[in-house]
């Protein structure tokens, strides 16, 4: 099994985000690296520059890099952006709109989670396109992933397994509808949460997570004790999704539960202390995304 | 502009022929429709018989299969794909990769239109869709304003449709996993966004408070009006205060926008609410006739008839206008 460490999703201050790479290329246990802006195009400036080095260093580090593609592109600007990066010759473009598919021109390439694949027959036709890796999306239960993964051999699938799990993405920012600000005009407050904005109900419970343009559950996923249940489905990559908190420490966890060095309840133990935020693994067992399953099979 | 209206049975479907209707557009009774509620929509006898009525009256039907396909359930999707020819539908709605691959391998000659759900928010996504499966309209998400409905209808070579009336996403269609979250049901693999099993309405200290699932969605008081706990639609709170983050309980009424959708070229305009009953189907339908006739021969657009059949009796023109944003 393998881990990859998905697209940073938040607004971080872009020295921060060129050291955090940096920290994850030399640390972090890790096969392969997701990096770009995926969803706010207005980002992008701010670590265009940054970009080269931290790839540089992540192949030197041994690790496979992947571009991640916008989200969700409707300005022109968005659009040649995309295009350029599918040009990009040296490292896989990982599509998160279908609009990259006419732009990578036959090349392979890999499938992120907010490209709906929810059957064998979905997964075939982008396999036939090139797709030589997919991320499944995260509210898939586990007998979809298995009859997915089991009718393409070929290709490695990936379930998202660790963070706030992204539920929606739209073309008004919240964040700028909050601070009454205009989304042209939004002086990027979303830099403010660096692990986005609790959003809690009237009742105080902490609920979801703003980012943007974009909607996280305020709870986290970790899929670290059904490891072996996504193996056995034939999963090959677990990934995890960058929060505000110490990843290189998380992949560890992951990594150690793989390795069979720990068990789940032992890595589950040390992830509460890394990052002290409500666990939740409810889509993989079919039931709501915000709830929590304790898989009674895992080895203890 | 032709004027697509929903029907969620066939006796909706025969008064929205009757109400002026130029296309109908519903589904099969089952998980492969993304309005798959308790009693509402058609067994096969009744499609082919729907069809038949409306096609007697010249009115096409559209059959929406546009959930995502359950994986090792392909079956039923391709059934209904293969039914909803068989029943003689001028098109079918499709949202699911892997189902478009079949409908357009085995039925190469049925018209293929590119459902909301498939998030194709721009011309490249869109020339996939054409190129990949033939597709001949797509429904563009509710995200998109009409300078930008209008370059992507100028840059295609398929035809665009546009939701005018009824629910509004304020999350890309497709894309949306808040109810799953929830509730366990998704828009997506179960076609239903906040469904009405999981609503709980209670009263506590003088407040009525509406619940989806483990979560307050609203509270209201006593003189306000209690709109449906729709996820994104909820009051909630961040430590600047609360209030409706995402947006505010109301739908889409994008009348006054009419003349400039119909400037950016877009083909079509759809009417949400397969769910509705009869008698708002019949009302909605009549009135947008009568709107259209009026755009048709350049007279004043009348907007008064639909305000009272509003959500919450609050309506938005929502992406439609940039400032939405």
């Amino acid at each position: 099994m393998q881990l990859t460490l998905g697209p940073v999703l938040f607004n971080w201050n872009p020295d921060q985000w060129r050291d955090f790479y940096f920290r994850i290329a030399e640390e972090a246990p890790v096969d392969t690296v997701v990096v770009g802006e995926i969803v706010c195009s207005k980002r992008s400036p701010f670590i265009a520059d940054q970009i080269p080095t931290v790839i540089e260093r992540l192949v030197a580090c041994g690790k496979r890099v992947l571009l991640g593609s916008l989200t969700l592109m409707s300005l022109p600007r968005e659009r040649r952006q995309m295009a350029e990066l599918a040009e990009t010759k040296d490292f896989m473009m990982e599509v998160n709109d279908l609009s990259c598919l006419g732009m990578i021109g036959g090349r392979p390439f890999a499938v992120g989670p907010f490209v709906n694949i929810y059957n064998e027959a979905a997964a075939a036709y982008f396999a036939s396109r090139g797709a030589e890796r997919i991320c499944l999306p995260p509210e898939l239960p586990l007998p979809s992933i298995r009859e997915i993964a089991a009718a393409l051999p070929e290709v490695a699938f990936e379930v998202f397994s660790f963070g706030r799990v992204p539920l929606a993405i739209s073309a008004r920012c919240y964040h700028a509808r909050l601070n009454k600000l205009s989304k042209d005009n939004c002086r990027f407050v979303c830099d403010k949460d660096p692990d986005g904005l609790a959003v809690l109900t009237l009742d105080n419970e902490p609920f979801l997570a703003m980012n943007g343009v974009q909607t996280l559950s305020y709870a986290c996923t970790s899929l670290l004790g059904e490891i072996e249940d996504l193996a056995a489905a034939g999963v090959r990559a677990l990934r995890l999704s960058p929060q505000h908190c110490d990843m290189v420490a998380i992949a560890k966890a992951f990594r150690s539960v793989i390795d069979g060095k720990d068990s789940a309840a032992e890595a589950a133990r040390a992830l509460s202390q890394i990052y002290p935020i409500p666990i939740t693994n409810g889509f993989l067992y079919g039931k709501p995304g915000s709830t929590f399953t304790v898989n009674a099979g895992a080895r203890k | 502009m032709e004027l697509i209206c929903p029907a969620g049975t066939p006796s909706a479907l025969r008064d929205a022929v009757a109400a002026g209707a130029d296309t109908i557009y519903c589904g099969f009774n089952d998980e492969t429709n993304a309005r798959n509620f308790p009693g509402l929509n058609f067994n096969r006898e009744e499609m082919r018989t729907s069809v038949a009525h409306a096609h007697k009256h010249g009115v096409k039907v559209l059959i929406a299969i546009n959930t995502f396909a359950r994986a090792g359930g392909l079956d039923v999707w391709k059934r209904a794909v293969d039914d909803a020819v068989e029943a003689e539908a001028d098109a079918l709605i499709v949202a699911d990769v892997g189902i478009l691959d079949y409908a357009a391998r085995r039925h190469p000659q049925q018209r293929l239109h590119v459902s909301v759900q498939a998030a194709a928010a721009n011309p490249d996504a869109i020339r996939f869709y054409v190129e990949a499966f033939g597709a001949r309209r797509v429904v563009l998400p509710r995200v998109l304003s009409i300078a930008e409905i209008a370059a992507i209808t100028q840059n295609v070579t398929c035809e665009t449709e546009v939701f005018i009336f009824g629910g509004l996403c304020v999350m890309e269609e497709g894309r949306c996993s808040l109810s799953s979250y929830v509730t366990g049901k998704s828009p997506n693999m179960d076609g239903v966004c906040s469904p009405a099993s999981h609503v709980q309405y209670r009263k506590q200290d003088g407040l009525l408070i509406s619940r989806l699932g483990e979560f307050t969605i609203n509270k209201f008081a006593g003189e306000e009006a209690a709109a449906y706990p729709t996820l994104c639609k909820g009051r909630y709170q961040t430590d600047q205060g609360a209030g409706y983050l995402f947006e505010d309980p109301g739908s889409l009424d994008a009348t006054t926008m009419l003349p400039g959708l119909r400037k950016a070229g877009v083909a079509a305009l759809k009417i949400e609410g397969r769910q509705r009953g009869r008698a708002y189907i019949e009302q909605v339908v009549r009135t947008f006739r009568q709107v259209l006739n009026a755009l048709d021969r350049n007279l004043p657009v009348p907007t008064d008839g639909l305000n009272a059949l509003s959500e919450g009796q609050s309506t938005t023109v929502g992406a439609y206008r940039k400032s939405w944003r």
